[in-house]
Parts: C-alpha cells; structure tokens; sequence
C-alpha cells in the first residue's frame, strides 16, 4: 500500500529476447507498470525477459511479490525470466527471497543475452 | 534516490547505499531463535531456511484482508507504529507470536504456536524479512503450513480519507499435506484468523464496529511437484511427534531419569 512511488519501465524487443529497463521504485504500486511492459515484451516469439535492475532505485517487499506474479506469467508462456544490473544490495535481497533460485542472474546485459539466447 | 556514503580519501568508486537498505533482513542461510518464553514450544524454527512462494508445493494464492479505520486520527506510520509495538496482543487466542518484546524489526526472528484443533500446537516461526515505518513483512520457515510473504501494511484509503490497514499473503501450500487441508480447513482458519486479528487491531484503534474485506485469487493453479519433498519438514507432523513424546520425557525427568527437559527441540 506504498502509494506515490515512481518508475518507468521501457521495452527493448530483439528476436525472441525482450529487455525491460527498469528505472525509479519497485512497489506494489509499480504494478500497472510492470504489467504493461511485460504486455509489450511478450511477443508472439519471446522466449526470455530480462529485467534491467541498473536503474533501480529502491525496492520494498511489495515490488518483490510483483516480481513473483511476473515469473508465474513468464512461466505460463514458457519464457525464461533473466536479471542483470543488480547492485550487491539487491542481489542479496534476491538470494534473500530465494527468488535468485527462479530468475537467472547475470553481471551484464551481455551476459544475460547470451544465457537467454542458450538452448 | 540513494544516499552516499562517506567518500574515501583515494577517490575510489563507492557502491551507494540504497535508501530501503535498512528495511530489509540481512542474507542469512538459516534461521535461528533467540530467547523465548518458557511456555513456548520452540521447535521446527533453529537451523530451517525460509521459503517463499517459489519454494511452495500447492497452489498460489494471494489473499488480502482489509478494513478501514474511520474516526481514527491517525497516519498510517502512527497505525504501524502501534501495530508493530503490540503485534502479539491483537492475535486471536489460537495463536501466540513470541518475538522480541519492543517492536517489530528487519531479521527478527519469532516463534510461533499455532492451535490446528483438537488439542494439537502446531510450533513454527517467522522471520521479519522487511520492515519500514508504514509496512512489514514476514517470510515462513520450511514446515511452516505456507511457503509464503505476510505482509501488514497501512495506507490512506483515499486521498482525506481514512487511513486503512491490510494483510496481504502470497502463499503456497508448504507441502502435499497441507495442500490437501486447503480447502476446507486451512484457508478457512487463516481468513479467520487475520479477520480476527483486523478487528483486535481496529477496536483498539477506537473503530467500534470494523468491517474486515476479504479477496482471494489464485495467482497460479499449478503444483510445483518438485517441492513436494518438502513435507519432510512438515512442522504438524513434528509438533504431534514432540507432543506424544511428552510422557516419555516427563518420565525422564523424574529423580534418577537423569535427563532435564530441552528447551528447544529441533
């Protein structure tokens, strides 16, 4: 119920990979937000999202329930949920939540790329 | 939005520190319970891991309990404040929290007994995984009934409109055992017992009559059959294990048993 926070999340599709760069707050209240870009990186042919954390600027437990009701809809579709950017504050938070057991970790876009783009 | 830290002399480059960083527990591998009382069952808590709604067997649910405080001059931080400073007192009778005496904090660790019927405790606990100044959350240890995150928090219902507070649970059944008591049993008890717990915490607010919402939707439908070894750790299981077990130690514990009663049992 944190009201008034902000974040801007931007769609980047390539082939069967969708990137979303995600800037600002991480709360429940980014949940219009997220839904509406994963709408967009969604695609007929995507196999893989990956979240762009380097933008991130605060996260509470509600923006990481969000994360959890993403992953259910990437796993619906078959999609893989990748991660990259995440500082070491936030990648404690993931092995935390365990959620680093379900959404792949990456130190680069690139490296996030490439282990979407695996088999 | 992050606060810098002090820079050091040599100008190297210092990660900033974000500004929710003291709201959230420290990374720990397992948990483990400090002081409780000595009428508390301490069991199923020392030495397990926590586990979200990742790591569940059953079906995920997320199920919000609401009521609006009207009348009530308060801010929602004023509201959690209170909330977190007596969180044990607006518990129904079924239920006992054993946690620190003084607040509600990030990497809190308590115990809980839970009364699941017929005479049964159910003992398992939780660790406070965040806590800022108008929200908290709690995440389960392995056996607990739920893999899941419990959130309180409080909020403006609208704007100049009275302040709200809420539970929200995203949950799984921990294990193929409680999945099964899902529907009838468990469920049922848990909409009573936070409904319960709103309305301790509203008439202490000086709502007379509150109304507690209830919405429940299920966020995935699937089992994850591959946690359904979970119920190794079943915490029901292992509390009715202990409790039958309590002749025989207070055999033990008879002149020349030779054996004093273990406060913790894991």
């Amino acid at each position: 119920m944190n009201q008034g926070t902000s974040s801007t999340m931007d769609v980047r599709v390539d082939g069967d990979v969708s990137v979303v760069d995600i800037r600002g707050d991480v709360t429940a209240a980014s949940e219009a937000a997220l839904s509406e870009a994963y709408q967009a990186a969604n695609t007929p042919s995507t196999r893989a999202i990956v979240l762009n954390f380097s933008g991130l600027e605060y996260m509470n437990s509600g923006g990481i329930g969000m994360l959890v009701t993403l992953l259910v809809r990437a796993n619906r579709q078959r999609q893989r949920l990748l991660a990259f950017g995440l500082n070491q504050h936030y990648r404690q938070i993931f092995e935390l939540t365990r959620l680093d057991e379900a959404i792949g970790i990456h130190d680069s876009e690139a490296a996030a790329l490439a282990a979407a783009q695996a088999r | 939005m992050t606060t810098p830290p002090a820079q050091p002399d040599d100008g190297e480059q210092v990660e900033l520190t974000p500004r929710d960083a003291s709201y959230w527990a420290k990374h720990v591998t397992t948990l483990r319970v400090g002081e409780v009382p000595a009428e508390a069952i301490n069991l199923n808590v020392t030495g397990k891991r926590v586990v979200g709604p990742l790591q569940g067997f059953g079906r995920l649910w997320q199920k919000t309990y609401r009521v609006e405080l009207p009348g009530v001059v308060m801010t929602p931080a004023e509201v959690i404040a209170v909330w977190k400073r007596s969180f044990a007192t607006f518990w129904p009778p079924s239920g006992h929290f054993y946690g620190p005496l003084t607040s509600i904090a990030p990497g809190d660790v308590a115990v809980l007994n839970l009364s699941v019927g017929g005479g049964v405790k159910l003992s398992t606990g939780v660790l406070v995984l965040y806590a800022d100044e108008e929200s908290f959350t709690f995440m389960t240890p392995e056996g607990h009934i739920f893999a899941a995150w419990i959130t309180f928090s409080a909020a403006a219902a609208e704007p100049d409109g009275p302040t709200a507070v809420q539970v929200q649970v995203l949950l799984r059944a921990n294990d193929p055992l409680y999945e099964l008591g899902m529907p009838i049993i468990v469920q049922r008890r848990e909409d009573r017992f936070w409904q319960q717990t709103l309305v301790n915490l509203a008439r202490h607010l000086g709502v007379a009559e509150p109304q507690v919402s209830t919405v429940a939707v299920c966020v995935d439908r699937k089992r994850q059959w591959s946690h359904a070894g979970n119920i190794r750790h079943n915490a029901g299981v292992r509390t009715v294990i202990y409790t039958l077990g309590a002749p025989l130690r207070a055999l033990r514990r008879t002149p020349g048993g030779g054996e004093d009663e273990p406060r913790a049992v894991e």
